[in-house]
């Protein structure tokens, strides 16, 4: 069993028509979309509306469990934390005041904050989305083939690839630590907390030493069949009409939506 | 018959009925393991790559728990006891790395036995003696990443006898061991007076150590008796993917 499987992996097959389209259109959306999101003035909820509407299309047409993308996007949620001191010291017109610190909440506050909220949730959605129709290394090419630097592809390609296995290897740590994890009838088990910190910072020790020196023996096996720094792969997929028709029009959708809240 | 029962109890070291477990992504592992080892037998484990051995090995202490029976020196298993079996059972992991996660000998062998609530002067003398028993001694301020492949799976043994478990439960402890490791392990396996079941590949090697075999494969067990018998059926050793060489 691997629990690499089940905690990394993030596609989710399907056979939906945001699971067949290109990969990199998809990514070059999502790209494009997120500057959108990231760029609409604050507090332009009309312009969040209309940008969301296409996400709230893509989202349901890839027939993905609303729960899923719901659990995913919680991703934002640390966000929230950073943004809330915008909400007291922005000045403008006082909401409230927090009595014992004597910190003034204003109403320009509330805004930036629900703005910085919108706008990362929209982004964070846009990438579950994108992440669970289409295949790890569909994506991986995708990014090659638009230009993304190779170091970082492979990095994250590699990433990838062996997440899998270290996870497998810390189960198995794990497992080996429970079945020496015994009690005794009439006696208190575990050891101290103090010990038991230590034990399992060993392991992540370990753990580390291990994914470092696996890391060599790959790069020696890599090399050892002439490895460059380019990941090339076999199969070359073409651009289809539709698919730019698609991408034209919401490129010039979303960058309507962005004239129309600045002007 | 009650007496027979009490009798058949006691002497059962090991016994499952109708095992089965599916891994969380679907793979049925174990079809309905049936199995009784007695008290001190030694038992090899035979089956091709993916038969279920390892699996079968991780529920003897709980580790992983399926649908089905299994008792342990005459106690059930159950999510309220696994601890105590853990004691009972000696788990040893095929790849010694997995199982010694400790920064020097003397730590790993020690951690069933700190785990235990045990005190200070008999830790001491556990690890002295698990150590001894496998023929390490003096190695405790060594790292175990620095020992040879044969070494370090003798000090994974060491690592569950400081627990004195009445049972060892061994996964391919023979795997990648060059000849006279093999051999050094095998006299310490003979020399041990635990119950023990073995999984292996190594057909030869269980000629000398164990006197009857247990073969699995696709999550059954589809032979069980004595090792001569089954080592001599060659047209049951090929349809399991084994063969003696």
């Amino acid at each position: 069993m691997s629990i690499g499987v089940r905690f990394i992996e993030r596609y989710q097959a399907g056979s939906s028509l945001v699971h067949s389209a290109d990969a990199r259109l998809k990514l070059l959306l999502t790209v494009a979309y997120i500057f959108a999101v990231t760029l609409t003035p604050v507090g332009h909820w009309l312009a969040f509306g209309l940008l969301a509407a296409p996400l709230a299309i893509a989202a349901a047409a890839s027939r993905l469990p609303a729960l899923l993308i719901l659990r995913r996007s919680a991703l934002a949620l640390p966000f929230i934390v950073v943004a809330v001191p915008l909400l007291f010291t922005k000045e403008g017109d006082t909401l409230f005041t927090l009595q014992p610190f004597g910190w003034t909440a204003s109403e320009e506050g509330l805004t930036a904050v629900l703005t910085i909220l919108t706008k990362s949730w929209l982004s964070v959605v846009a990438a579950v989305v994108l992440t669970a129709t289409t295949p790890a290394l569909e994506l991986l090419r995708a990014m090659r083939a638009l230009g993304v630097p190779r170091i970082l592809v492979a990095t994250v390609s590699f990433m990838y690839r062996y997440l899998f296995v270290i996870a497998d290897e810390a189960q198995r740590l794990l497992r080996a630590r429970d079945s020496r994890s015994a009690r005794l009838e009439g006696r208190r088990c575990g050891g101290s907390v103090w010990w038991r910190a230590r034990v399992l910072g060993h392991m992540v020790g370990s753990l580390f030493l291990r994914s470092y020196e696996r890391s060599e023996r790959v790069y020696a096996a890599m090399q050892a069949r002439g490895y460059d720094g380019e990941m090339r792969f076999l199969r070359d997929s073409v651009w289809r009409l539709t698919e730019i028709v698609v991408a034209v029009a919401l490129v010039l959708y979303v960058t309507g939506v962005q004239v129309y809240a600045r002007y | 018959m009650h007496a027979t029962k009490a009798r058949a109890a006691v002497d059962t070291a090991i016994g499952i009925a109708d095992l089965r477990f599916a891994y969380p992504d679907g793979v049925q592992a174990l079809r309905g393991v049936d199995l009784t080892i007695a008290n001190g037998e030694k038992v090899a484990l035979l089956g091709p790559n993916g038969a279920g051995k390892t699996t079968l090995l991780l529920h003897l202490n709980g580790i992983l728990r399926g649908k089905g029976d299994i008792r342990i020196m005459g106690r059930r298993l159950n999510n309220g006891n696994l601890k105590h079996f853990r004691a009972q059972v000696g788990l040893v992991f095929e790849n010694p790395d997995d199982q010694l996660f400790s920064p020097t000998v003397f730590d790993d062998v020690a951690f069933g036995p700190i785990h235990m609530g045990l005190p200070k002067d008999e830790v001491l003398e556990r690890v002295r003696l698990a150590l001894a028993q496998v023929g390490m001694a003096g190695f405790e301020e060594r790292l175990p990443h620095h020992l040879s492949l044969g070494q370090k799976k003798r000090i994974a043994i060491a690592t569950v006898l400081s627990m004195s478990p009445a049972i060892l439960a061994l996964d391919e402890p023979f795997s990648s061991l060059d000849p006279s490791a093999r051999r050094e392990l095998i006299h310490l396996l003979q020399a041990l007076p635990q119950t023990m079941i073995v999984s292996t590949h190594h057909i030869p090697l269980i000629r000398h150590l164990f006197p009857r075999t247990v073969v699995m494969d696709d999550g059954r067990v589809v032979a069980d008796g004595e090792t001569e018998a089954i080592l001599a059926d060659a047209a049951l050793l090929e349809a399991h993917g084994l063969e003696i060489f």
